[in-house]
C-alpha cells in the first residue's frame, strides 16, 4: 500500500469537493438547520418562554425513557429538566444523520462520478493500485462527515450549554455517552455505511443509482441515532462501547472486501464486465 | 491466421504467413508454468491471440500486436475495431480472456501491472480531466500519482510539459473551462509527464486545430528520437501517414494484417507504377498495348501504369513518342497509406454493412455491443 497515493487521491478528491458550492452550500445548511438552528429555537423556547403546557406534554414524554436514562437528566426545576432532556435525547440524536447524509452523497458519486466523467480511465491506467484509489476515496467521503460531527457538536454544545446549562447547574454537553457516541461509535458506523456505498458505486451505473441505493446503507446508523434517542444506549454504560467494538470490527471486514470490489475495469464503464 | 510482412523475434522471414500462435492459458502464463513466452527484445509489448468478451459481446478475438522499441505503431481500424480496448489491455486496465499480453516483460493485468503503468504514458479518446481542478492541480495530481512527488522540480517538469503544447498560460484557470483543444493538449502534456517509455495514443488529434495537430505529430516523432516507443491508434489515415514504421490494420477485434507500411505496399503492389501525363490524352489510351506494361489505369490528368521493371519506364516514353504522344509529366506512383489501407480491406473483405456499424459501439470505445 502507497500511503502517499491515498493521501494523494483523498486530498484531489476533497479539493474538487471544496469547490463544488452546489454540493456543500446546501449541506452546509442542512447541517446548521439541525445543529443550530431547530435546537436553538426548540431549546430557547422551552426554556425562555417556560410554557406550562409544552414542558407537561415533554414531562410525559420522557416517563417513556428507561429508568437509568431517566437518572441522568439533571435539573431542579421540569423547565430545566425537560430542557436537558430535549437536548440529549431528542435533539441531537436527530442531528447524527447529518453526517451520513453529507458523507453517503459524497461516496455515492465518488467511483460512478469517476466513471460518468471520464475521468476513471485516467485512473485506470495509472499505477495507483485500486485498493489506493478505494482507500483514497473512503477517506474523501468520510472526512466531510465526520467533520461536520466535530464542528456540528461543537456549535451544538456551545448552543446548549449556553441555553440549558444555567437551568442545570453548569455546562453539561457533551455527556460521557455522548462523548464515546462521537469519539467511539460514530466513525466506525460512518467507515462502515461508506464502505457499503462505494462498494455500491462501483456497481451501479448511475450516481443517481448510488444514491437511491446508498439510502439503505444508511439504515444502521439510523438505528443508532433512534436508540440513542429512546435512551437505550443510556441504558447500560457498556453497551455504547461493545456497539463501537462491533461497529470498527464490521467496517475493517467491510473495507477490506472493499478494497477487492473495485476492478479497474469498473472505473471505465465498459458494458458487460 | 495473421499475415506479417516481418520478421518479429520468431525467427520468420518478411512476406511468410505467421503460424498460428500456440494455445495459451486464459491467463498470463506463470514461471512455474513454465511455458511463458519472452517478448522479442526489441518489442517492448506483444499481444498475442487475445480474445476478450463483454458479457454477449466478443470485443477482441484473435488480436495480435507488436510494438517495436523507439517506433511508431499506428494502430488502425474503423470504430469499434478494437483499438482502444487494445490499449486497456496493455496498460492491465483489462484482463484478457485468453492468449496473452507482455509490457517491458510483464504481464500488466498481473503483478507487473503497477510497473507497466508507471512506464506507460496515455492518452485516451476522452481527455479524462478534472473539470473541477485547475489545469496544474490535474498535472500535479498525475504528478503525485506516478510517484514524481511534489515541488519545484516537479513544478517546473510541469511548466516544461505545459510550454510544449502551448497550454502554460491557461495552467491556473479550471479545467471546465478549457476548449476541447486546451483539455487534449493537457492531457497530452500529462501523458509526458513522467517521461513514458511507452507511449499509448488513442485518436490524439481528435478535437485538434491543425497547428495542435501538428505539434501532437512532432512530439510522437520526437519521442521515438529519443529512444521511446509510441501506439497510435487512429482512424485517420492522413494522421498515420508519414508517421507509421509499422502499422497494424484491426477490424472487428481481430489483427488483420501488421507490417511496414513500405513492404506491406510492395505486397499489393509489386510492380513500378507511373503515372503519364500527356496534353493529348488520347494519345495515351494506348499505353496497354505496349508489351511492358502489364495494366493501365486512366486516373486525374493522365493513365497510372503498372510496369513489368523499371527499366520498362523510358521504353513506355520513346514508344509513346514514336506514336506521336508528347508527354507533360513521367511521375513515378507511390500509393499512400490510404491507398495501402483500403487495398487491405478489400483483399480481406471488410467492407462494413450498415448492419456492422450498428452494431460497434457503445459507450465510448472498445466494447461492441
Amino acid at each position: 500500500m502507497n500511503w502517499q497515493r491515498v493521501a494523494t487521491v483523498a486530498r484531489t478528491d476533497l479539493k474538487q469537493l471544496a469547490r463544488a458550492r452546489d454540493f456543500w452550500v446546501p449541506m452546509a445548511a442542512l447541517g446548521s438547520l439541525f445543529f443550530v438552528i431547530l435546537p436553538a429555537i426548540l431549546l430557547g423556547t422551552l426554556t425562555g418562554i417556560g410554557s406550562v403546557e409544552t414542558v407537561e406534554r415533554l414531562s410525559t414524554t420522557l416517563e417513556a425513557l428507561p429508568a437509568s436514562a431517566k437518572d441522568q437528566i439533571q435539573g431542579d426545576t421540569p423547565e430545566g429538566r425537560s430542557a436537558y432532556a430535549l437536548a440529549v435525547f431528542l435533539v441531537a440524536p436527530v442531528a447524527v444523520i447529518v453526517p451520513l447524509t453529507i458523507s453517503t452523497a459524497v461516496g455515492a458519486a465518488t467511483i460512478v462520478g469517476e466513471r460518468e466523467r471520464g475521468t476513471g480511465e485516467f485512473l485506470a491506467h495509472s499505477p495507483a493500485a485500486t485498493r489506493e484509489i478505494y482507500l483514497g476515496k473512503l477517506i474523501a467521503s468520510i472526512t466531510p462527515g465526520y467533520l461536520t460531527v466535530i464542528v456540528g457538536f461543537t456549535c451544538y454544545s456551545l448552543l446548549v450549554n449556553l441555553t440549558v446549562g444555567p437551568e442545570v447547574g453548569g455546562w453539561f454537553f457533551p455527556t460521557r455517552q455522548w462523548w464515546l457516541m462521537i469519539l467511539w461509535v460514530l466513525p466506525p458506523f460512518l467507515a462502515l455505511c461508506l464502505s457499503l456505498v462505494l462498494r455500491l458505486s462501483a456497481r451501479v451505473n448511475s450516481t443517481a443509482a448510488a444514491q437511491q441505493a446508498s439510502g439503505l446503507v444508511s439504515l444502521p446508523l439510523i438505528m443508532i441515532a433512534y436508540s440513542q434517542a429512546t435512551g437505550v444506549l443510556f441504558g447500560a454504560g457498556w453497551l455504547p462501547i461493545v456497539l463501537g467494538a462491533v461497529a470498527w470490527t464490521l467496517a475493517l471486514v467491510s473495507l477490506v472486501r472493499g478494497f477487492r470490489s473495485l476492478e479497474r475495469s469498473r472505473l471505465l464503464g465498459v458494458a458487460g464486465v | 491466421m495473421v499475415y506479417d510482412s516481418e520478421t518479429d523475434g520468431t525467427g520468420r522471414e518478411r512476406g511468410e504467413l505467421a503460424p498460428a500462435p500456440e494455445p495459451t492459458p486464459a491467463r498470463a502464463p506463470t514461471a512455474a508454468g513454465g511455458a511463458e513466452r519472452r517478448p522479442a527484445e526489441n518489442q517492448v509489448a506483444t499481444v498475442v491471440d487475445v480474445s476478450k468478451r463483454f458479457g454477449e459481446v466478443q470485443a477482441l478475438e484473435g488480436l495480435e500486436i507488436g510494438i517495436a522499441r523507439s517506433r511508431i505503431t499506428v494502430l488502425l481500424g474503423p470504430n469499434g475495431a478494437g483499438k482502444t480496448t487494445a490499449i486497456r489491455l496493455i496498460t492491465g486496465a483489462f484482463a484478457p480472456d485468453d492468449g496473452h499480453v507482455r509490457v517491458f516483460g510483464l504481464d500488466p493485468s498481473g503483478d507487473g501491472g503497477e510497473e507497466v503503468r508507471r512506464r506507460c504514458g496515455v492518452v485516451s479518446a476522452k481527455p479524462s480531466l478534472y473539470d473541477r481542478l485547475s489545469g496544474i492541480d490535474n498535472l500535479r495530481y498525475a504528478a503525485e500519482l506516478y510517484g514524481l512527488g511534489r515541488g519545484h522540480a516537479v513544478d517546473q517538469r510541469i511548466d516544461e510539459a505545459a510550454a510544449w503544447f502551448g497550454i502554460e498560460p491557461a495552467l491556473g484557470q479550471l479545467v471546465g473551462g478549457y476548449s476541447t483543444g486546451m483539455k487534449t493538449r493537457l492531457a497530452l502534456a500529462r501523458a509526458i509527464l513522467h517521461d513514458p517509455e511507452l507511449l499509448l495514443l488513442d485518436e490524439p488529434t481528435s478535437g485538434l486545430d491543425p497547428e495542435s495537430a501538428r505539434s501532437v505529430l512532432r512530439l510522437v516523432r520526437e519521442m521515438t528520437a529519443r529512444g521511446r516507443s509510441v501506439l497510435l491508434c487512429t482512424h485517420l489515415l492522413a494522421e498515420a501517414e508519414g508517421l507509421a514504421d509499422e502499422i497494424v490494420v484491426v477490424d472487428g477485434g481481430r489483427t488483420v494484417l501488421r507490417g511496414e507500411p513500405r513492404r506491406l505496399a510492395g505486397r499489393y503492389w509489386p510492380l513500378p507504377q507511373v503515372t503519364f501525363r500527356s496534353f493529348d490524352e488520347r494519345g495515351l489510351a494506348y499505353l496497354d498495348q505496349h508489351p511492358r506494361v502489364i495494366e493501365a489505369v486512366p486516373v486525374d490528368g493522365g493513365v497510372r501504369v503498372s510496369l513489368s521493371d523499371e527499366p520498362a519506364v523510358a521504353s513506355v516514353a520513346r514508344w509513346l513518342a514514336e506514336h506521336g504522344t508528347e508527354l507533360r509529366a513521367i511521375v513515378p506512383w507511390e500509393p499512400t497509406l490510404e491507398d495501402l489501407y483500403f487495398a487491405i480491406r478489400a483483399e480481406h473483405d471488410l467492407d462494413r454493412t450498415d448492419d456492422a456499424h450498428a452494431r460497434d459501439t457503445t459507450d465510448g470505445k472498445g466494447a461492441r455491443r
